[in-house]
């Protein structure tokens, strides 16, 4: 067993884990963060897709405890006390989901895409989420829901931190 | 799935990662980004009975120029490659193929040493490293040596990493000036595995109307259990008419030299079949993209 | 522009609405491009899947699985297993053989059928790659997974049986003892043979609809628990309510005794209508143990042993006039069941025995199919089932005639196709199409397309021999859904009926719950159905909840495929609404003092004509809660139940349109533009519907492209992960056009028809046509799906010479 520090969505967790703990495990079974869920055994679908010291990693390639002293960002950990992330908005707005399984990771795939290109263009956004999988949308509403969220995050200035 | 059960050990210094590899045996694993490693894990592919993570060690980060080379870290993540300006001035090859490796996720995570010592054939970056006669720095006990990438790729998944060896660094050697580069990879997904690459490095010679290959470094991605280093092509390669700006290797144009020389390119090679293609058809994909990249390389 | 679009015929439509006789009162909301009330929890993560669950004193079930694809098992020893650390239980399918009963097929087609027994564990024999052969229950999943490595498990190996025209062979290795065929069924009006003999053009030709894996994103997971007496059971189903029927029936759990619920489902496109072998299991092992037990599967697991889709082998031959009129057409299926018959294993490519004449009138048409039994595991329904391949057959059957004849391809459609003043129309394969405008919708989409200029680029780049040849493909479609009329279903021998159930009751304070049999996984309910309601109570959207998916909660249900959950369910909120107007009217009327037909109900007031009273709907609600001054006789209660079973299917139908652009060095394949005009009637809410077509169009394109389940020459499965089972992702799609058309249903109220299987059913035909249009003047007829870049290669190398 080894003991890890992990802070999730802003609260720090001291746990013991067995090395071989995917983070994506210690999140949904240890510290109850259902939000990330798992769709795959091979790093493919990218519904497990978190923050990882600030850039997207799928949770379920990666061990708890190389982790260790990281920050976590999951989906439940993005709306402020203004409400939703910008992000989650503009999913809502152009139905960017159905069954909302792939969402999570989605999301914080398409917020980190735009840290590095603050207004993408629909290929980059294409490209950009080529990891996150979805079998319900076909993704053309995921693709303006980005761009949407993009124009939402630079007119409040939040995108571009890196 | 679940991961077997293994011991886990984070040494803090390079010295340490090795005494820890040696005395774990011939079961330990080195575990860098760990974006190859996890899933054959997960899909109970590997029982490593230890884990030597060595992905915060220092010796094993950072970018510097070094003579006529650059050194990169073997725990530089793909990401960290493709924003460092000494990779990209040095050697823009690797952030062409890097940029295709899996996904931004994967490539926030997964490392250049890592990918190296995997030694996936279909991996992107093999063939760069051949192409490119990069030199690996590799460390144990004894202190460090360097192997040259063509003898660094053994076999399939097979490297001439001995046990308690790990790869600290590739030094890439700066090709000089006038060298065009271009990565054509072809898969049949966005994110799927390449199903053959061609990584190529041109320096064309003359203007205008008589445009000319000088010389040319040209790797093979899925070409065979290890990456293929296409020799015959670069040798045949050499003078070939190049067409001018704008024209692309059409038949009958300039660029048929290009064409005969990238016929070449599956000379000596021994493709796989798998799923997703014969080896019959990667033969006639290296020889077509191998033109393409020589093309695109040289535009 | 698309929106505008829409709402420029939705308000044309609602005019014309009004001919149906049966009005809607108030319009606010159907027809409203709603934003979902789904979303909040699924955006923020605040999500119920089903591996969400965690219950006191759980336990994790693991499979130990066949790794092979047919043999005799000679022994199972879990003993080593059941003494690890954490191992709570072990048991292998002779262990559970006395109570483990056998999985249900609901659609013995024929009354000859071989129906073999299906054990949810194997015991004797395993006859496919993954199926289930022991399992063990343990503290957390991490030590179940460590324990099936110690279970131990001797084979016999036995021939494994792969492709079904061998397996006919009388000399073939049987799957089950009966034989490898499970029935043979047949369908014929008027006479083919006539309209065969002396046709001036018969284009024959044999398609292969390859295997394909659904690959709904949320794996499959099971929690079961019970206190003793009764059984609760949560699955990742699309099926809660037949799930239970079924459940009770094979395990033996009285009906009254077990509930099913359908938490958060993630995604099912049929591949979760299914009785699952792991829900039978879970059930009997928590009744076995005592304590809650949870099974969740992998990506690889569930590649091998969740239903696949598709697979069947098609020899058509269609006859024609020299002007390409349509006589007949023969249909020779082999349907590959796979080693089972489950749920409606043997009745998917019976639903597309009635759609290949498409769009289309003929004189005569000959249908046979024989199932088969493979070695693999069994196919049952994926989006679309049985219709995504009977259009796939007429649409390139279509284009190959064009080809013949030197048409263009949407002319031969025109001279064929049944026209607007047609309908009622009732087809050679026996079904009444209601409405349909299939030109109005082809003349939209060939404008969106740039039909004119595309061709224009085509033969540009013919001429000059360009090595990036473009193509251009057509898909014109029907399909019948909203599977439901329950006299139909009989007659096909389904072991249900196809009817659905709500329940609407007025709260107090005026707010409405419904509930509702369907059980969304993905699609809007919980937003359509608002509207509906809204619309006919006169309440706010906002003041409508709808509950789903719990048998506890919702007792009565079929559930939700075969894009029915609108036209069936959506319609028996709607009847249930009408109830509570009705019941409400009489006591609105008893408070007003006037008699109950001299009301008038608008924006959810009852108005005393000519007078300025009036009471609304919430007001009445509140008054029937005191119940202190109700009309005599009249039960305080405004909620309602309704079961609707309509009288007929609905026909949505569309014009795809398909540009692909071949490199034919290395045979790979871009699409360049695509575009769909759907007609599914009236449109509830428009940005959902648009949703359902962009979702199908990427699964259609899917299977034309990137997908295949492919099994070894030992019967082995070999794209067991998602990195060989190729589904696409954003990068590898094209933004798709997308606009509609409204001719009503006449079948049903609201006037609207099914979407959800639309864009899957008419895509894969329109880019397949495109790959091989591009290549036709290679000499290519035909290109094998998926069309990948080696496939396309060798397609034009076979042409070549």
């Amino acid at each position: 067993m080894a003991r890890i520090t992990v802070t999730v969505d802003g609260v720090a967790y001291q746990e013991e884990v067995e090395p071989r703990l995917l983070l994506v495990h210690l999140l949904r079974d240890r510290i109850g963060k259902t939000g990330t869920p798992i769709g795959c055994d091979t790093g493919n679908c990218g519904a497990c897709t978190i923050m990882l010291d600030g850039r997207s990693a799928k949770s379920c390639s990666v061990l708890a405890v190389q982790a260790d002293g990281a920050e976590v960002l999951t989906v439940e950990g993005l709306a402020g006390p203004d409400g939703w992330h910008p992000m989650q908005r503009a999913f809502h707005e152009e139905h960017a989901l159905q069954c909302g399984y792939c969402t999570p990771g989605m999301i914080m795939a398409a917020i980190d895409l735009l840290k590095d290109d603050p207004d993408p263009s629909e290929d980059a956004v294409r490209a950009g989420l080529e990891g996150n999988l979805c079998r319900c949308t076909g993704y053309s509403n995921i693709v303006r829901a980005v761009r949407g969220g993009a124009r939402a995050m630079r007119d409040a200035g939040a995108v571009g931190d890196r | 799935m679940i991961p077997p059960a293994f011991d886990y050990v984070r040494p803090s210094s390079l010295p340490e990662a090795l005494a820890a590899l040696a005395e774990a045996g011939e079961d330990a694993k080195v575990l860098c980004g760990g974006q190859s490693l996890l899933p054959l894990l997960r899909l109970r592919l590997a029982y490593p009975s230890v884990l030597v993570d060595v992905g915060r060690l220092p010796e094993l980060h950072g970018v510097r120029e070094e003579g006529g080379h650059v050194r990169i870290g073997a725990a530089t993540t793909h990401d960290e490659v493709l924003r460092s300006p000494v990779v990209r001035a040095g050697c823009p090859l690797l952030p062409l193929a890097t940029a295709t490796v899996a996904d931004p996720a994967v490539r926030h995570r997964g490392t250049l040493g890592g990918s190296l010592a995997h030694a996936d054939p279909a991996g992107d970056l093999p063939a760069v490293a051949v192409a490119l006669d990069m030199e690996f720095v590799v460390a144990s006990a004894a202190g460090e040596r360097a192997v040259p990438a063509g003898e660094f790729f053994v076999d399939y998944l097979e490297t001439a990493l001995r046990p308690a060896e790990i790869l600290v660094a590739v030094r890439v050697p700066r090709l000089g000036d006038g060298w065009g580069f271009h990565y054509e990879k072809f898969h049949l997904t966005a994110q799927a595995w390449a199903v053959v690459g061609v990584a190529a490095a041109v320096r064309p010679g003359g203007a205008g109307g008589d445009r000319r290959v000088e010389e040319a470094r040209v790797g093979l991605t899925n070409m065979g259990p290890t990456p293929v280093r296409a020799g015959g092509v670069e040798r045949a390669v050499r003078g070939a008419p190049l067409p001018g700006a704008g024209a692309g290797g059409s038949p009958g144009g300039a660029g048929d030299g290009v064409r005969d020389a990238a016929a070449l390119a599956d000379e000596g090679t021994s493709p796989p079949g798998d799923l997703h293609a014969t080896p019959e058809y990667r033969r006639h994909l290296a020889r077509v993209l191998t033109r393409r990249a020589l093309l695109a390389a040289a535009a | 522009m698309t929106e505008q679009i829409d709402a420029g015929m939705v308000a044309r439509q609602v005019a014309e609405s009004d001919e149906l006789g049966e009005p809607v009162p108030g319009r606010r909301e159907v027809g409203a491009a709603r934003r979902r009330k789904e979303d909040a929890r699924l955006v923020t993560g605040r999500t119920r899947w089903t591996d969400n669950i965690q219950l006191p004193g759980m336990l994790h079930v693991a499979f130990v699985r066949s790794p092979m694809a047919h043999a005799r098992i000679t022994r199972v020893d879990v003993s080593a297993a059941r003494r690890l650390p954490g191992v709570v239980a072990a048991f292998s399918g002779r262990d559970l053989a006395a109570e483990q009963g056998g999985l249900p097929c609901a659609w013995p087609v024929t009354e000859d059928m071989v129906l073999p027994d299906h054990p949810p564990m194997a015991v004797e024999e395993v006859r496919y790659p993954g199926e289930a052969v022991a399992c063990v229950v343990a503290t957390d999943r991490y030590l179940a997974s460590d324990a099936l490595e110690a279970v131990e498990v001797d084979y016999e190996p036995l021939p494994a049986v792969l492709d079904m025209t061998r397996a006919l062979a009388p000399d073939s290795p049987r799957v089950h003892p009966e034989g490898n065929r499970a029935f043979v069924w047949k369908f014929a009006a008027g006479d083919a043979d006539a309209a065969f003999r002396d046709a001036p053009v018969v284009v024959e030709r044999t398609f292969v609809q390859q295997r394909l894996i659904p690959t709904a994103m949320e794996p499959r997971a099971v929690v079961a628990q019970t206190d003793g007496d009764s059984f609760t059971l949560y699955s990742a189903t699309q099926i809660p309510h037949v799930l239970r029927v079924m459940l009770a029936i094979t395990t033996g759990i009285p009906e009254h005794k077990l509930r099913v619920i359908a938490p958060d489902v993630g995604g099912g496109f049929g591949s979760k209508l299914q009785v699952t072998a792991e829900e039978v299991l879970a059930l009997l092992l928590t009744r076995r143990l005592g304590r809650p037990v949870k099974w969740t599967e992998s990506r690889s697991e569930g590649n091998l042993t969740v239903h696949h889709g598709r697979d069947q082998l098609q020899r058509v031959s269609l006859a024609a006039g020299a002007d390409g009129r349509l006589r007949g057409l023969k249909v020779d299926l082999l349907a590959d069941m796979g080693a089972y018959l489950m749920l409606v294993t043997p009745g998917v490519p019976l639903l597309g025995a009635f759609m290949y004449n498409g769009i289309y009138k003929m004189d005569a048409y000959d249908f046979t199919c024989t199932g088969v039994f493979t070695t693999k595991m069994p196919t049952d329904a994926y989006r679309g089932a049985g219709r995504p391949e009977a259009t796939f057959a007429i649409e390139r059957l279509m284009d190959e005639l064009a080809a013949e004849l030197g048409l263009d391809p949407v002319e031969v459609r025109r001279r064929n196709w049944i026209a607007r003043e047609e309908f009622p129309y009732a087809t050679i394969a026996g079904l009444t199409y209601d409405s349909g405008d299939y030109a109005a919708a082809t003349d939209r989409a060939l404008e969106l397309f740039g039909y004119d200029a595309l061709r224009a680029e085509q033969a540009a780049r013919r001429e000059r021999g360009d090595p990036v040849q473009l193509g251009i493909g057509v898909s014109t479609f029907t399909e019948m859904c909203g599977l439901a009329p329950s006299r139909v279903l009989g007659s096909l021998s389904y072991g249900a009926g196809g009817w659905e159930h709500a329940s609407v009751r007025m709260l107090p304070t005026g707010k409405v719950e419904v509930v509702t049999g369907s059980s969304p996984h993905g699609q809007g309910h919980e937003t359509a159905w608002s509207q509906i309601v809204a619309d006919a109570l006169g309440v706010p959207f906002e003041d409508v909840a709808v509950a789903h998916g719990d048998t506890g909660v919702s007792h009565k249900g079929m559930d939700t495929y075969g894009s029915r959950s609108l036209v069936v369910g959506g319609m028996a909120v709607l009847r249930a609404c009408d109830k509570v107007r009705e019941k409400a009217r009489q006591i609105a009327a008893h408070l007003l003092e006037a008699a109950a037909d001299d009301l008038e109900f608008t924006e959810g007031s009852f108005r005393v004509r000519g007078t300025g009273a009036a009471r609304t709907i919430q007001e009445v609600a509140l008054a029937t809660f005191a119940a202190h001054d109700l009309p005599d006789g009249v039960e305080p209660s405004l909620d309602s139940d309704a079961t609707y079973d309509p009288d007929n299917f609905s026909y949505p139908h569309g014009t795809h349109l398909c540009a692909v652009e071949v490199d034919t060095e290395t045979g790979a394949t871009k699409i360049r533009s695509y575009v769909a005009v759907d007609d599914v009637g009236r449109v509830v809410n428009p940005t959902i519907v648009t949703g359902q077509v962009h979702g199908g169009l990427a699964q259609g394109i899917g299977q034309a492209l990137f997908e295949e389940a492919v099994y070894d020459a030992d019967g082995n499965l070999l794209t067991t992960t998602m990195a060989d089972y190729l589904i696409p992702s954003a990068a590898d799609l094209p933004e798709f056009v997308t606009d509609r058309t409204e001719t009503p249903a006449t079948t049903n109220p609201l006037g609207v028809k099914g979407v959800g299987e639309a864009g899957t059913i008419a895509s894969t035909p329109a880019v397949v046509n495109a790959v091989v249009d591009a290549l036709r003047p290679r000499g290519v007829t035909d290109v094998p799906m998926p069309c990948t870049p080696q496939r396309v290669w060798r397609a034009i190398q076979e042409a070549a010479g």
